[in-house]
């Protein structure tokens, strides 16, 4: 691990004016991505700023919205009552990924912020456009199992690795950050995360300095009937071959609204806007399900391993979509 | 750069560089060698500690960022020499071979027993909206709830009898006072 300098502060508007002020300064949350990508030399800031002394690890419940701080822990978001309750979707996916430790470590703003598991980023012998733009990608030729299959470029394949974002990015959340000239502004969740295209160095749409402060989730009544389906090699602890989050606002056997989110398969928490269109008044009968599925997946380009994750995520949707039908309320 | 927190109830006031991890400190430093380093990229859990009344795991946390904060490691839970309930499980159950694992195993068991007790959803509980309950917890609960820490022994079954006997332990407050160790959900 290369030296750094360590620093904190107790007020977000120092932090974000620390990072700012070097081009190889990084905000420290959990540590779970940073500290483990720090170790094996593929991260190697000069200044390191933990937030973890900043006041922003709080859930605020209001009528028509729920406010997340963004140190708030994965453990904190996924065991709060009125999340579980109003949410689901996202207790489910929050506690599909990982384990109780890490969980316990993981922020929410680490969270969306966690990179690609792609093992060729991982290791820096390899070619990666994502960690060295203009090197190349040995993924797209090589072992890419896990690799995605929507939102792929020739540049980069790499998975975005996250279970809550596939929840959040169907939720309306709104990311809220904070400058270090002390402005603030927010993202909608969907346009935050950026497909490679490229440019997969450029990831999401933060500069450099830039802290998430928070995540605002509005109140969605329909949410109540939702849920998270994660297919993976293991039981547990495992990242997602293909999941899908889903929201079904349902009329008797008609659907009223239908929201669909997809993970394990896309370069970044994946929107099947589509599909949701294509379902959007119809029975909510397995067929329907199917055929948007197929709608889903039509831009999908499968490679040497990984073309089977293209009807894994379709039957996943399927399921996904029967069990949020059938759940009791 | 200097760093004050406490392990088991003592303060500790170090130098230490920037780079090092709570798990190099309390082995190198401290001379506390019962946490063990397994894979040193948060894979295994045999690092795991307890640190503000919540498993984490030692090798990804920097000791810079414990300032002021809270460690409970194995060598912390047994009291005036008598151990830990989830100790004793672990030996009555035989929830061990090579022992590697074990300190690990035994702190991240003391918070899941805490966890299920306050209520809280896993993966695998079938409603997220309703709170579990200790008595009826099923086995796929319990290796669910562990699934963050590996042995490569597989003694898993007896891992989870160990965990079971003190989950169904009648005076559940025996549990939380054993070793003085206070869990936080």
């Amino acid at each position: 691990m290369n030296a750094f300098t360590f620093e904190q502060s107790a007020a977000a508007e120092d932090a974000a004016r620390l990072v700012a002020a070097r081009p190889g300064g990084m905000f420290l949350a959990g540590g779970t991505t940073l500290v483990d990508l720090m170790k094996v030399d593929v991260l190697a800031p000069d200044t390191v700023v933990s937030v973890r002394p900043l006041a922003i690890s709080n859930i605020d419940v209001t009528d028509d919205a729920i406010v997340i701080g963004a140190g708030v822990t994965n453990s904190q978001l996924a065991w709060h009552p009125i999340v579980r309750d109003r949410y689901p979707v996202l207790s489910e996916a929050i506690l599909s990924g990982a384990t109780t430790q890490i969980r316990n470590m993981a922020t929410v703003g680490g969270n969306i912020l966690q990179r690609t598991r792609c093992p060729y980023f991982r290791d820096v012998q390899a070619a990666c456009n994502r960690r060295e733009p203009g090197t190349g990608c040995d993924a797209l030729e090589g072992f890419n199992r896990g690799h995605a299959v929507l939102g792929v470029s020739d540049h980069c394949i790499a998975t975005h690795p996250s279970d809550m974002c596939v929840a959040l990015v169907i939720l309306d959340a709104e990311i809220h950050s904070l400058r270090a000239d002390g402005s603030t502004r927010s993202v909608p969740f969907p346009a935050f995360h950026l497909a490679p295209g490229d440019t997969p160095h450029l990831e999401v749409a933060l500069a450099h300095g830039e802290l998430i402060t928070h995540v605002v989730i509005p109140h969605l009544p329909a949410a109540r009937r939702s849920h998270y389906l994660k297919v993976r090699d293991r039981a547990s602890y495992e990242f997602a071959l293909a999941s899908a989050a889903v929201v079904l606002d349902l009329d008797g056997e008609t659907i009223r609204a239908v929201r669909l989110g997809l993970g394990g398969v896309a370069t970044k928490p994946w929107r099947a806007i589509e599909a949701e269109h294509f379902m959007t008044g119809r029975t909510a009968t397995d067929d329907t399900f199917r055929a948007a599925a197929e709608i889903a997946l039509a831009g999908a380009v499968g490679r040497e391993h990984n073309h089977f994750k293209i009807e894994l995520a379709k039957r996943t949707i399927v399921r996904a979509c029967a069990d949020a039908r059938d759940k009791e309320l | 750069m200097r760093t004050t927190f406490r392990v088991n109830n003592t303060t500790h006031e170090l130098s230490v560089d920037a780079r090092v991890t709570l798990l190099d400190v309390l082995r190198d430093v401290l001379g506390l060698t019962g946490t063990k380093k397994g894979c040193d990229q948060g894979a295994c859990g045999a690092c795991t500690v307890i640190i503000d009344g919540q498993r984490v795991l030692s090798c990804l946390t920097l000791a810079a960022t414990c300032e002021g904060r809270e460690v409970v490691t194995i060598e912390g839970l047994a009291t005036a020499g008598e151990l830990h309930p989830m100790q004793a499980a672990f030996l009555h159950s035989d929830g061990f071979q090579c022992g590697y694992c074990t300190p690990g195993q035994i702190l991240s068991a003391v918070c899941a027993v805490q966890e299920v007790h306050a209520g809280v959803p896993s993966h695998v509980t079938r409603d997220v909206r309703q709170p579990v309950d200790a008595a009826t917890l099923t086995d796929e609960e319990i290796r669910e709830r562990m699934s963050g820490n590996l042995c490569r022994c597989a003694a898993y079954p007896n891992i989870v009898a160990a965990v079971r006997q003190v989950l169904s332990c009648r005076d559940a407050s025996t549990v939380a006072r054993g070793g003085d160790v206070e869990v936080r959900v």
